[in-house]
């Protein structure tokens, strides 16, 4: 199961003098098990905070988190994470990338080997099994991150703008290797992006949130059958609508 | 013959024919100009020398006793300063506390230590393996230092996320190996340093042998010849264990590193 349930989120920081400023701003949200969210917002609006505090990477100021009934505190395995940077260790190979998280479980190298051969195949780089970091390419380093990510199982897998560096060829292929995975392993995803093309096309709910404090301005069901249609006349508008909503926020 | 092998060819030509020159030069002045072999040892006295020492089996003594002066240097400046580097560069305070105990230390030139290298372990091989390791330790301290407050915070998150959250296990799997390129050139200065120090240590009486204490000695007999033998063998062992240690920490230990530049 991956059920996360917030409640009363709040994080403010201290700035070198001393005096606060808010990056999230009472936050509460249930996400279903399975469900893909998508987060978008101006930069700054503390969706990449609330994505650190999810995974215990940050703790929030007030308010709680809770995974299937227990709360957050500290990162665990049950909730992988991939970074906007390129973040595989670059001296490890991809193969021992991948089986990392297994390792550090207790599992036996051999047995971890296996299953990371496994999510290797998933993303589709068999024949990297032994290269390093710097010999592939941006997408494919974040499709081998994104194996790592699944490897030890977790029920929640937390994207913060994983393709952003990424061309926009690539991005959409990305994508839709993305939403085949999510099919295939059935888990909770929360995406944080600024793109809303991107949004629109992989969420089931998109959080559109509000500046600096964060605050969730919208909640918007996208209930566009799936595979979707980029170019759709319900995506264009959907899409609209959240455009709409992120140029209020600059206004502001 | 592909180009480029033509071209390695022509530059191990070029060496080869700048090296001969200067020692065809060497020669000649020694002969013609300077006629004193007190001044100037020619190229042939020295390799009549060099060959003298081969014979009687004092290089090998001196060879093997200046390598463990260094050795034990070394090996007590790497087990010491690592861990030192590790503890300053990973727990935050911890820097603070040994910082200026090694402000104040580091900065003494590591010869100036000799005399108590004499008083506490007298004239053996530990007294000048302390001279080395006295200039081995501190850069071994600064480089693991600096390599670890370098270690890019990505890559300690991504760790703590896959379920590696001890600090036992992110220095080892994650800080060490990122810091390694660090520590590595680090060593390598110590190396550079704890050379000169063992010559240095070797001079001055700490020991009875080695390589070092050689050139003082004959210099003591005006033998000229043999202090320039003994010259040259310290530069040529430098390099090579510079070298050997360069291949070893590139090809084994950094391999997963892009365009490295020799």
């Amino acid at each position: 199961m991956g059920r996360l349930t917030v409640t009363n989120v709040s994080r403010t920081f201290k700035k070198e003098d001393g005096a606060p400023i808010g990056a999230l701003d009472d936050v509460t949200l249930e996400i279903k098990d399975k469900e893909f969210v998508c987060f978008i917002g101006p930069s700054g609006c503390g969706k990449t905070t609330l994505l650190r505090i999810i995974a215990g990477l940050d703790t929030p100021t007030s308010g709680e988190i809770l995974l299937d009934g227990t709360k957050i505190s500290v990162p665990d395995a049950k909730r992988g994470m991939v970074f906007q940077e390129y973040s595989l260790f670059p001296w490890r190979t991809v193969i021992d990338n991948i089986a990392f998280g297994l390792l550090m479980q207790g599992t036996k190298k051999k047995k971890a080997i296996k299953i990371a051969e496994k999510y290797l195949e998933f993303v589709g780089l068999e024949q990297f099994k032994n290269s390093f970091p710097y010999e592939l390419s941006g997408g494919m380093r974040q499709r081998v991150a994104i194996a790592r990510a699944l490897a030890t199982e977790p029920q929640v897998l937390l994207m913060d703008e994983p393709f952003g560096a990424l061309d926009a060829q690539t991005r959409n292929t990305l994508q839709h290797e993305l939403l085949e995975i999510w099919g295939k392993k059935n888990v909770t995803i929360l995406f944080v992006t600024h793109s809303m093309d991107e949004a629109v096309f992989l969420a089931d709910r998109i959080v559109v949130m509000s500046a600096r404090p964060g605050k969730i301005k919208e909640i918007i069901d996208v209930d566009l059958p799936r595979p979707r249609d980029r170019t759709a006349p319900e995506s264009n508008a959907l899409r609209n609508h959240v455009l709409k909503l992120l140029a209020e926020e600059r206004e502001r | 013959m592909n180009i480029k092998n033509k071209e390695a060819l022509r530059n191990r030509g070029l060496e080869a024919i700048s090296l001969l020159t200067v020692i065809a030069m060497w020669q000649l002045i020694a002969d013609l100009l300077v006629k004193n072999k007190l001044f100037l040892p020619s190229f042939v006295d020295v390799v009549l020398s060099f060959l003298n020492v081969i014979k009687n089996g004092a290089l090998y003594t001196d060879i093997s006793v200046s390598l463990l002066h260094f050795l034990i240097g070394m090996i007590l400046a790497f087990i010491i300063g690592l861990p030192i580097g590790i503890i300053m560069g990973w727990f935050k305070g911890a820097n603070h506390i040994f910082d200026p105990i090694i402000e104040i230390l580091r900065p003494i030139p590591p010869l100036a230590w000799i005399p108590f290298a004499i008083i506490w372990f007298g004239l053996t091989h530990q007294s000048a393996g302390f001279v080395v390791f006295i200039g081995a330790v501190f850069p071994i301290i600064i480089n693991t230092y600096t390599g670890f407050k370098s270690v890019s915070v990505v890559y300690v998150e991504a760790a703590k996320v896959l379920g590696c959250m001890r600090n036992k296990n992110l220095i080892r799997y994650v800080a060490l190996p990122s810091a390694l390129p660090s520590i590595a050139a680090g060593v390598r200065i110590a190396m550079g340093v704890g050379w000169m120090c063992l010559v240095a240590a070797e001079m001055f009486g700490v020991s009875n042998n080695g390589l070092g204490y050689k050139i003082w000695w004959h210099y003591h007999l005006h033998q000229m010849d043999f202090v320039l033998v003994y010259m040259l063998l310290l530069g040529f062992l430098g390099l090579v264990i510079d070298r050997v240690f360069r291949h070893y920490v590139d090809d084994r230990l950094l391999k997963w590193r892009e365009g490295v530049v020799m």
